[in-house]
């Protein structure tokens, strides 16, 4: 085993760590107690909250990235495969590598397409193959099917019980150890109201999580649970796959997008004059270009780059993670002037302050008063803007895959599934289940960050006071 | 009111000259024409002779921006900053890479995205303002609570699945109009009715909770508490009172969707086969047609100016105290 990073896993992850010492940092603020919670105690934002981290969870195994050792026979010339793989493939590697000629429906075992078969009798009939993996473990899969399938729903909703109570028992016994070291607990969090945090609520999403997990788990080890796509792939992996491209889009794109928004907003905001004309005139003009035009011609700029410096990229997966990362960057350059506006806006707002006067008088430097009187006070700003940027950021990426602008059409994600999907629907019978798989997964996301950032933006937002 | 206008225009003239200079950055010098010819004509025939008769054909092979070797006005005049750049102020848009006249494939395709986008953003918006009037009618009640919910669940839905489910359930299932497709004439409106309805319906999430927030702003004013106090029924003061002062705010809403009517065009308009500006840019895109893209861009941000100004010529019509002209 031999850990590597792309440029995407190491940002990715490094931003993670960075926001999660924000929110550490954040939990010790007074001033933040209230909008803190406030949030804890939204039904719909905890519980959104959760299923965010689950996503986020799955993402994050999908960032680790490692050369799997091979078998000895195997290990003639190198020590390690060609690809990287990544902990959730190695997870997954079981329904990863069990793949069928083409479309199968979720659950059957027989294939979609007919084809010519050879008995054991020497007789030659077109009918339905089985297939190779799904349900090969039914000796009479018409009759045996639906009860071996709900044998393992059972089965799955038996053990996800018991993970569930494990898992509460474990919460239990955190917040037992927790309350009794209460003296070292209130210094970072010591203001915040526990009480009013909705944990039925959450603990029945961890119960619909873990029963969601622990059947699709039972059922997964012996069919394709969302059916397999084209080539044979199965769709749930994919569509697990996706979450990391769809988390990568939504979170790296607010690094490029930030650091120019907030500089150039507090510098215009700030020092007023020829900079205040020059970045307004700046972002009023990338304003007027139609976002999808400029993202398009930023793209075909980018792919004519990579394919004159073909060499550069030494496997698929690395180009095609250096297009995930391009695409990041260029989405970010692109949509940084509305936050850009809004920082300036409340920048101009700020400076006139009484406070700010002071800092002034007492011969603090420019530089400090924004650091010290100007940024803490655009907080609130960045953090509503960052969160409702996130969810149409996912959904920007199907969209941009469609029109071949988004990511490789090798990496997984929802927008690929889709477009890959799209034309099956002519057939008949219909081809569903991709695009219901892209479309669920895309959803529970969209919507959970819908919810949160909502509660996010009443829990901070100043005018909502009261 | 004609000279407020005419300083606008004025005001647009460095936005474009800047888009134009961005736009040029991009394609000619981030992104050089040899590179352009390369990716053209593939890995197989790329020698220096393919590239500079590629070049050659298509008016790539000058200097960016001063001409040695010519004379006169002609050391920036044969340029291509000035040939392929400049021209697009006064809609002179080339030649694509493959040899069609941008021009008159622009004044072609711009009816039917014309035909889509105008009654779709007519239908979405009386759609979304209506729906949100019933919630805040019905404020505080289980009706607004679910109202707003079912929102938010609306607009966690990609368009790209309003447009298939859509076409497949009314295209296939039903077959109340063809899936895709266009034809000239009265005969167009049979095409239209698909895209414009998924399209209001694909809008109708969002719409409603940016509409709902503006009328709930306006209610909590004292004039409508006023109108009430006279006695004026709930209805009619949500109507004639409420409306009529959130319009403001409304029409500059409009401005926000002026460009994602362009966008949002892009992808219905290739989705239903429609012969417009949008599936022309996407087949240009396709197809790497870096002449068409920038033309596209270009007109984009012009059209979106154009919008910025009738946007603020409405207020006049819904505001009487607003007085343009006078800073």
């Amino acid at each position: 085993m031999k850990l590597t990073f792309f440029h995407t896993d190491g940002l990715y992850l490094a931003v993670l760590a960075v926001s999660f010492v924000f929110v550490f940092v954040m939990f010790r603020q007074e001033s933040l107690r209230r909008p803190l919670n406030k949030i804890l105690s939204n039904t719909s934002a905890m519980v959104s909250l959760l299923v965010l981290l689950a996503f986020l969870m799955m993402s994050v195994l999908d960032s680790v990235r490692f050369y799997p050792s091979l078998s000895p026979s195997q290990q003639v010339e190198t020590n390690y495969a060609g690809e990287p793989i990544t902990i959730l493939d190695f997870l997954l590697s079981g329904i990863k590598t069990r793949t069928e000629k083409t479309y199968s429906a979720p659950l059957t075992s027989f294939s979609y397409s007919r084809e010519m078969i050879r008995f054991p009798d020497g007789q030659e009939r077109w009918d339905y193959p089985r297939l190779k993996f799904g349900g090969a473990n039914l000796s009479d899969p018409n009759n045996d099917r639906p009860q071996d399938i709900a044998k393992r729903i059972i089965k799955g909703i038996g053990i996800g019980f018991f993970v569930w109570i494990g898992l509460l028992v474990i919460c239990f016994q955190v917040k037992k150890c927790i309350t009794k070291r209460k003296r070292y607990v209130n210094g970072f969090c010591g203001g915040l109201d526990a009480s009013r945090i909705p944990w039925r609520a959450m603990s029945y999403t961890l119960l619909v999580m873990t029963l969601i997990l622990s059947v699709v788990s039972q059922l997964a080890s012996e069919y394709h649970v969302l059916g397999t796509d084209k080539v044979g792939e199965d769709v749930l992996y994919q569509s697990l796959k996706s979450v990391r491209t769809g988390m990568v889009i939504g979170t790296l794109t607010t690094v490029a997008t930030l650091p120019i928004a907030v500089a150039l907003g507090i510098f215009s905001g700030y020092f007023r004059g020829w900079v205040d004309d020059l970045i307004q005139y700046a972002y009023t003009t990338l304003n007027s270009i139609p976002g999808v035009l400029l993202i398009a011609a930023s793209m075909l700029v980018m792919q004519s780059y990579m394919s004159v410096h073909e060499q550069q990229f030494s496997s698929l997966s690395m180009r095609a993670d250096f297009r995930l990362m391009a695409l990041c960057l260029i989405l970010g350059l692109t949509s940084w002037t509305g936050l850009c506006r809004l920082i300036r806006a409340e920048t101009l707002k700020l400076r006139e302050l009484e406070y700010v006067d002071a800092a002034k008088v007492l011969g603090t430097s420019p530089f400090m008063i924004l650091l010290k009187h100007i940024v803490p006070n655009l907080f609130h700003i960045i953090l509503i803007s960052v969160a409702l940027d996130f969810s149409s950021l996912v959904l920007a990426e199907a969209v941009l895959s469609y029109i071949s602008i988004g990511v490789d059409p090798t990496t997984e994600s929802w927008g690929n599934m889709i477009n890959g999907a799209r034309l099956e629907l002519a057939r008949e019978p219909v081809v569903w289940w991709s695009l219901l798989s892209a479309f669920l997964f895309m959803f529970v996301l969209v919507l959970s960050a819908n919810l949160f950032s909502d509660a996010l933006r009443d829990a901070f937002d100043p005018r909502k006071e009261g | 009111m004609m000279s407020y206008v005419f300083r606008r225009l004025l005001y647009a003239l460095p936005l474009l000259l800047g888009i134009n200079v961005l736009t040029f950055l991009l394609f000619f010098i981030v992104n050089t024409p040899d590179d352009m010819a390369r990716m053209h004509l593939g890995q197989k025939h790329q020698t220096q002779e393919a590239i500079s008769k590629w070049k050659n054909e298509r008016g790539y092979a000058q200097p960016l921006f001063w001409n040695e070797n010519a004379e006169g006005v002609g050391h920036l005049k044969n340029t291509i900053f000035y040939q392929k750049s400049l021209g697009l102020f006064v809609f002179q848009f080339g030649r694509s890479d493959d040899g069609r006249d941008i021009g008159s494939d622009i004044s072609q395709r711009m009816w039917p995205s014309l035909a889509i986008a105008l009654p779709s953003l007519i239908v979405g918006l009386s759609l979304d303002i209506t729906l949100a009037m019933i919630i805040v009618f019905f404020r505080s009640s289980y009706l607004e609570v679910s109202g707003v919910a079912v929102a938010v669940a609306l607009m966690s839905i990609s368009t790209l699945f309003y447009i298939i489910g859509g076409q497949f359930v009314i295209g296939k299932l039903l077959q109340l109009a063809p899936i895709s497709g266009y034809d000239s004439g009265v005969n167009s409106i049979r095409f239209l009715i698909m895209p414009i309805v998924i399209g209001s319906i694909a809008g109708v999430g969002s719409g409603i909770r940016w509409y709902r927030t503006l009328l709930l702003e306006e209610i909590e004013r004292d004039y409508v508490r006023t109108a009430r106090a006279k006695g004026i029924s709930e209805l009619h003061v949500l109507v004639t009172h409420v409306l009529k002062n959130a319009m403001i705010p409304i029409l500059t809403g409009v401005v926000v969707l002026l460009p994602l009517l362009f966008t949002g065009s892009l992808i219905t308009e290739s989705f239903f086969a429609i012969p417009g500006l949008g599936s022309y840019t996407i087949d240009a895109i396709n197809q790497q047609d870096f002449a068409i893209v920038r033309s596209m861009v270009f007109l984009g941000s012009m059209l979106y100016m154009l919008g910025l100004l009738m946007t603020d010529l409405s207020y006049l019509l819904v505001d009487p105290r607003v007085k343009l002209g006078s800073r």
